[in-house]
């Protein structure tokens, strides 16, 4: 038996049954890391001593009769700007090199409290600012499935984690398709889910209208159980939901006949990949045989997407990037007086994206600017959120392509950051309405590259997209 | 089109310290970025309200009780300068 092969889901089964214990499931992970992520670089920061002593005190609890949840003893990484007490937390930036968090995320102390395990801290673009995993201080996180290519970003750590069986499942940030495009690149299931669901506090910030935490797995049940232990309300994230999440795992086996799903017009554009095309229309057939309705639908202003979001993102970003001044926290550089520590220290800690985000970002807030720029894309992000609204009175879930391409080559984009924009079109979308969304790998390309679609669901409504994710999974195992 | 001088002065207004290098190498990126947002204009937004969050909660609050963590002492350990009377210690300012 290959332990990294097996699900999350099977991992928990075994363990708890007693087949296999936390600290041998955690000491398959490690060797399958120490062996493969040279070639890789999925990881940031590993912590194996932490890993073995939490999976030994799984291992107890499990002999005590004690144990805390179905994810009790599975061992999980995290993308690096979940804030973790006393472990390293960079953001991959040089800014925040040795930065060591006093304090978890919430996101962290919730799995902690379930006894995850805790394998290492994954790569990302640095402060998530990418679609790559190119801008990260640590160099590229490669792709599981050919070397020569990108894992996507800015998840890339966490997806390409997944795809190569480092980890049973992990945890990555989504804000214009973090989650959903390298999940689908390495073949992994990803889940975004509705602004709200899962507290942010902790997790250092991107665009703070934008960001959302979510899992990263091997399936949909997989991101099903890790998403009941982390979604809920907290009192720390004043935009957290007051919903109730629902128990996720019992909606996954309902059957998906009758559902009705929206396909876009708008999603269909010129220069998208043809085996993307042949795989997203392979995945309306899927949907077809469980019994499904595929229905046309408009998103008119879908074309606005991007340039919206690259207004409201980096106005957002200009503002979180502020409170990195080499005073508090992060590296320091400077001496004369508060200006030169000040100038300095970002010149020194920030990277060329972090940099051309905050300019972007102030400038579209600038006197001159704030009406034809930011006002206007705060007007247009609403024109896109009611298209999403006027949709689902009429559709239950929509499908669309994740990205326009397979994982594509390392450096291909990195000279052209609106090259590197437009790879977000898809995934943008969702995430200025607020609404949740997920990637599950569907085919391959003649290369071997995975490629995914992305199933798009109301606020809230996670359990609907597991569901039909779960079902579609079970049809292409068959 | 955004000018070397523009993007001179948003730097200096983020505390930004740009090389001349990356003054024209950023001056010839953002124009692009910025011709790309031109497209905006073609929506009509006249009687569209503006979006500034999601959520649709107004006024969270909850109530006005002081709670110590206890990591006041990590809080501060975290400054890469010196710490002096529980205070972080920077370059005078006046």
């Amino acid at each position: 038996m290959n332990i990294t092969k097996l699900t999350l889901s099977e991992l928990s089964q075994k363990f708890q049954d007693g087949e296999l214990t936390s600290r041998e499931i955690t000491e398959a992970f490690i060797k399958n890391i120490e062996d493969r992520d040279k070639d890789i670089n999925a990881f940031v920061t590993t912590t194996f001593d932490l890993a073995r002593e939490m999976a030994d005190a799984a291992d107890s609890r499990y002999q005590n009769d004690t144990l805390k949840s179905p994810l009790d003893g599975m061992p999980i990484d995290l993308k690096d700007v979940i804030s973790t007490k006393e472990v390293r937390t960079t953001a991959s930036s040089k800014i925040l090199n040795d930065y060591q968090p006093p304090f978890d995320a919430t996101v962290w102390k919730k799995l902690k409290n379930a006894g995850a395990v805790l394998l290492g801290k994954t790569n990302t673009d640095e402060f998530t600012m990418g679609a790559s995993t190119e801008n990260s201080v640590f160099g590229v996180t490669k792709n599981p499935y050919d070397l020569t290519k990108v894992a996507g970003g800015s998840s890339g750590g966490p997806a390409a984690s997944v795809g190569a069986n480092f980890s049973a499942g992990s945890i990555g940030t989504d804000t214009g398709g973090s989650i959903r495009q390298p999940a689908s690149f390495c073949g992994a299931t990803g889940l975004k889910v509705s602004y709200g669901r899962v507290s942010r506090l902790g997790t250092i910030p991107m665009a703070s209208s934008l960001d959302t935490i979510g899992p990263i797995a091997k399936t949909a049940e997989d991101c099903a159980m890790i998403l009941q232990i982390i979604a809920g309300k907290d009192e720390k994230d004043s935009t957290t939901s007051p919903l109730e999440p629902v128990n996720y795992k019992t909606f996954l086996e309902k059957k998906i006949s009758g559902l009705k799903i929206g396909v876009p017009k708008e999603y269909i554009i010129d220069g998208i990949d043809s085996e993307v095309l042949q795989t997203f229309n392979a995945s309306k057939a899927i949907l077809e045989d469980l019994g499904a309705k595929i229905i046309e639908i408009s998103l008119p202003h879908t074309k606005y997407a991007v340039p919206t979001y690259y207004i409201v993102a980096p106005s957002e970003i200009s503002a979180n990037m502020s409170r990195f001044d080499g005073i508090r926290f992060g590296t320091k550089k400077g001496e004369k007086d508060l200006e030169e520590i000040y100038t300095e220290t970002r010149e020194e800690g920030f990277g060329d994206e972090v940099k051309r985000r905050i300019l972007i970002g102030a400038y579209s807030l600038s006197a001159g600017y704030y009406d034809a720029f930011y006002r206007k894309a705060q007007k247009v992000r609403t024109l896109i959120k009611q298209d999403f609204e006027k949709a689902f009175e009429d559709v239950d879930a929509i499908l669309t392509p994740v990205s326009p391409t397979p994982a594509f080559d390392i450096g291909q984009n990195t000279e052209d950051p609106l090259k590197m924009y437009l790879e977000d079109i898809f995934t943008i979308p969702a995430s200025l309405a607020g609404i949740c969304g997920l990637s599950t790998p569907i085919g391959k390309s003649k290369g071997n590259l995975p490629i995914g679609i992305q199933l798009l669901g109301p606020a809230f409504k996670e359990e609907l997209i597991l569901q039909i994710a779960h079902q579609m999974q079970k049809s292409i195992q068959k | 089109m955004i000018t070397q001088d523009e993007v001179r002065h948003i730097a200096k207004l983020t505390k930004l310290k740009l090389t001349e290098e990356e003054v024209v190498k950023f001056t010839k990126q953002l124009g692009s970025v910025l011709d790309f947002f031109g497209q905006l204009q073609e929506v009509n937004t006249d009687d569209v309200e503006e979006t500034s969050q999601v959520t649709g909660l107004q006024n969270i609050t909850r109530p006005d009780v002081i709670t110590v963590d206890g990591n006041e002492e990590a809080l501060l350990n975290c400054t890469p300068h010196k710490i002096e009377n529980h205070s972080i210690k920077i370059p005078k300012v006046i």
